[in-house]
């Protein structure tokens, strides 16, 4: 098991006590609303780092895997739809298949074709001719299915069963589309790289936001279900009565009057039902990242953690020592990648609601990567630690400057159109907290606040 | 022969003309992208918020002088605001330079990490643009909108297809070409462009033969400003201003400047082109020209089009990854200015 260092102690003790701070200050809901967010960013930074930390592969493509998991958390959890299958079923199948028919014949002349301009030739009138076929069955099809009740479906729905399932399944899916990209991108230069990835996931998220059939597109997809019980159902059943009233018996039993009583008990479990539904999606969080914590840490400690390593430190070296580097690093990759759509799928498992349009490469490829840098790269700790404090950071933004602006303008008339114009602009300040503090990270501690240990054995 | 001018005119009217006026802007962007990698070595994430601060300037200044009722009459009041907004755009560039991007540079920093300075700069400019003007849209073009209107055309020419000129694609098409030409005077006629292209080529030799590291910087984030400006605000001038599109416009600028040849002023160029005319070419629902052109027995009964407009975006960046699979270095050999 990992030792920590006595900063890394303080670190967790700062993330912990930020929490019971906001808790008491702003109110345990507050407080376990930024909690679980900061576990989720956690998790994305975690993958992040596992590819970037580990190996020194860029992947700016966080914001396509997210989409990727979200998806899963819809096709998962979403009751099926009969009509939808009806209307379209036939006509996707058909398409499905002349499509593998397709990229077989391509295959196959790949290898049967030796003369390279015959090649190109055979492969671009088949491609043609094969995309003109499909197209006609596929828009068909497409159509009808999203003809199909518009206003409430419109799209093929999922397999309706519990939404936990897709957290696996998020995984799986951004792990496919990495494996893809990997092979496709991972052997360019680290900026080319990012560049591409980052493309890539765009191009990911346009197809989720206008394949309305699959994803209900920019129509999003509400009301999923939760793996963790309803208020509504929690504020009628006896026993979490029985709990929040056990809790504040000392209370309740001030109160003398029994109409004042009831009406107190009645705030308290509507209070309570809110922060216990609140706090099962921060347990189910916690225990995904821990495990996700464990066995990333025993993967970085392991011969295959110091093989990549290695490689990261000294390609060509690696390379001569017989490491197969282009093939570690599609691995970690697509690991990194899986790590990222497990976390898309949490997102929307939190939100209960699926919105493609949501997905903007600022909120979710570059915060993340800043809480990679500023956390520490290539340490798991610190990924989690950054991903913490940056989300922290990103949410308390605006409170603390709407404090800053007050304090500073204080000697201003309040109808002042300087102050009123700055008040007005405090939620884009979070903006240039984050750009200083991503450029104060980079300039004077450019390992991150929780370093990578450096390891001699 | 009619129905052949009408087809030529559809084509005219909502590819070609869209298409040079787009594909000037991302020339204009791309070659900004292309002269920071070819001089700092970096890729500069944060050059489209630099054209949207420029744009932001050349805004501020425009509303200044709309309500001192200076104006260029049928021009827009924009382009007596945009030599400020240019001279704001070098400073912001300067300052960015010696307060963030020189200390890297000075420590000899891997381009990864310059990126990802680029970005903090990013969201730094980023919140400033939003702080000072908020996200609204913004539409600052005024004077003359049209050179000629459809109907003019058709009342002019007899013809059924109307053929619009906005003033706005005239100016962009216009100033596009004096910055071009003089941007490639510079770098092959002027003692300074041709150590900015010494630099660029090997930097130990150029230092040895005396030339200026700082200086060649300085210039460069000159001409970045510049260019970054002038295509913000001709960006902006054209569609209207929007703070957070500039963010989703330096992908396509990317695209550009990399399937152009990264480092190729003269790919770059190219590669805006390339990306804005595949980008409305494959979007483009032909059926009209297909209407005109073939008898009227095999006339197409859908609307031709290769891809829906969603996909819009997602076309330039196929044609980025087509292009650095089968061909890394781009069209045009990059790497050197």
């Amino acid at each position: 098991m990992m030792q920590f260092e006595r900063y890394e102690w303080l670190a967790i003790t700062i993330m912990i006590s930020l929490f019971i701070f906001v808790g008491f200050i702003q109110g345990w809901s507050v407080s376990l609303v930024i909690l679980n967010m900061c576990i989720i960013s956690a998790i994305m930074t975690m993958g992040v780092n596992i590819s970037w930390g580990y190996a020194g592969v860029i992947n700016f493509g966080v914001m396509g895997f997210l989409a990727m998991g979200g998806l899963a958390a819809v096709l998962v959890s979403y009751p099926p739809i009969a009509e939808s299958w009806q209307a379209g079923g036939k006509g996707l199948g058909i398409s499905f298949a002349l499509l593998v028919v397709l990229v077989i014949a391509v295959m196959y002349i790949n290898k049967k074709v030796i003369q390279n301009r015959n090649r190109y030739i055979l492969n671009s009138l088949i491609i043609f001719f094969g995309i003109l076929i499909i197209r006609h069955f596929y828009l068909n099809s497409t159509h009808n299915i999203e003809d199909v009740n518009p206003a409430i479906a419109g799209f093929l729905g999922g397999l309706g069963l519990p939404i936990i399932f897709s957290w696996i399944v998020g995984g799986l899916f951004a792990a496919g589309v990495a494996f893809v990209i990997g092979k496709v991108a991972l052997g360019l230069r680290s900026d080319y790289l990012a560049i591409v990835t980052l493309g890539i996931s765009e191009i990911v998220v346009s197809v989720l936001k206008h394949e309305e059939w699959l994803s209900r597109g920019v129509k999003n997809v509400i009301g999923l279900k939760r793996p963790v019980p309803y208020e509504i159902d929690l504020q009628n059943a006896d026993w979490f009565i029985n709990l929040v009233t056990y809790l504040n018996s000392s209370k309740l039993n001030n109160i003398i009057d029994v109409s004042d009583r009831q009406q107190v008990l009645n705030n308290l479990i509507i209070d309570g039902s809110g922060i216990f539904v609140k706090l099962s999606y921060a347990i189910l969080f916690l225990i995904v990242m821990l495990i996700i914590f464990y066995f990333a840490n025993k993967a970085q400690l392991s011969p295959w953690g110091r093989m990549m390593r290695a490689i990261r430190d000294n390609e060509t070296a690696a390379n001569a020592m017989g490491k197969d580097v282009v093939k570690q690093h599609l691995i970690i990759f697509v690991i990194g990648a899986a790590i990222v759509g497990v976390a898309g799928a949490m997102l929307v498992t939190l939100d209960g609601l699926f919105t493609p349009s949501g997905y903007r490469p600022l909120r979710f490829t570059f915060i993340i990567w800043i809480m990679v840098i500023v956390g520490g790269s290539g340490n798991n700790l610190g990924a989690i630690f950054g991903g913490f404090v940056i989300w922290f950071s990103w949410i308390e933004a605006a409170p603390l400057t709407t404090f800053i602006i007050n304090q500073l303008t204080v000697g201003l008339e309040p109808t002042n159109a300087l102050k009123l114009h700055l008040l007005d602009s405090v939620p884009y300040f979070r903006y240039l907290f984050m750009g200083l503090i991503l450029l104060l990270i980079l300039r004077y501690r450019p390992k991150g606040i929780i370093p990578e240990k450096v390891r001699h054995s | 022969m009619i129905d052949f001018l009408n087809s030529i005119i559809v084509l005219l009217n909502f590819i070609i003309i869209p298409g040079i006026s787009y594909g000037s802007q991302l020339a204009l962007g791309a070659l900004g992208v292309t002269f920071v990698y070819a001089i700092l070595r970096f890729a500069n994430f944060a050059h489209g918020e630099i054209m949207s601060f420029g744009a932001m300037i050349t805004i501020l200044f425009t509303w200044f002088f709309q309500s001192q009722n200076i104006g260029l009459g049928i021009l827009p009041t924009a382009l007596l605001a945009l030599p400020i907004g240019i001279i704001a755009t070098i400073i912001l560039c300067i300052i960015s330079d010696k307060f963030v991007f020189q200390y890297y540079r000075y420590q000899k920093s891997v381009p990864v990490v310059l990126a990802m300075v680029s970005i903090g700069v990013m969201f730094v400019i980023n919140a400033i643009i939003r702080i000072i003007i908020g996200t609204e849209t913004i539409k600052f073009s005024d004077g003359q909108k049209f050179i000629m209107k459809a109907k003019q055309f058709k009342v002019m020419t007899g013809l059924n297809e109307g053929l619009a000129l906005k003033s706005s694609q005239v100016i962009t098409i216009l100033i596009t070409i004096l910055l071009l030409t003089f941007t490639f005077w510079f770098l092959q006629k002027t003692k300074t462009g041709k150590s900015m292209r010494a630099f660029s080529d090997n930097e130990d030799l150029a230092l040895l033969s005396g030339i200026n590291p700082d200086r060649v910087v300085f210039t460069t984030w000159i001409i970045v400003g510049v260019l970054a400006c002038v295509a913000g605000t001709l960006y902006g001038l054209d569609k209207s201003y929007k703070p957070i599109i500039y963010l989703n416009l330096v992908l396509p600028i990317f695209a550009s400047a990399i399937v152009g040849g990264i480092g190729s002023p003269f790919g770059a160029v190219v590669g805006g082109y390339v990306i804005a005319f595949s980008e409305i070419m494959v979007t483009y629902a032909y059926k009209k020209f297909f209407v005109y052109l073939l008898p009227s027995s095999i006339e197409p009964t859908g609307l031709v089009q290769l891809l829906s407009t969603d996909y819009k975006f997602a076309v330039s960046f196929s044609i980025l990854v087509i292009v650095l699979l089968i061909r890394p270095s781009g069209i045009f050999k990059g790497r050197v200015l």
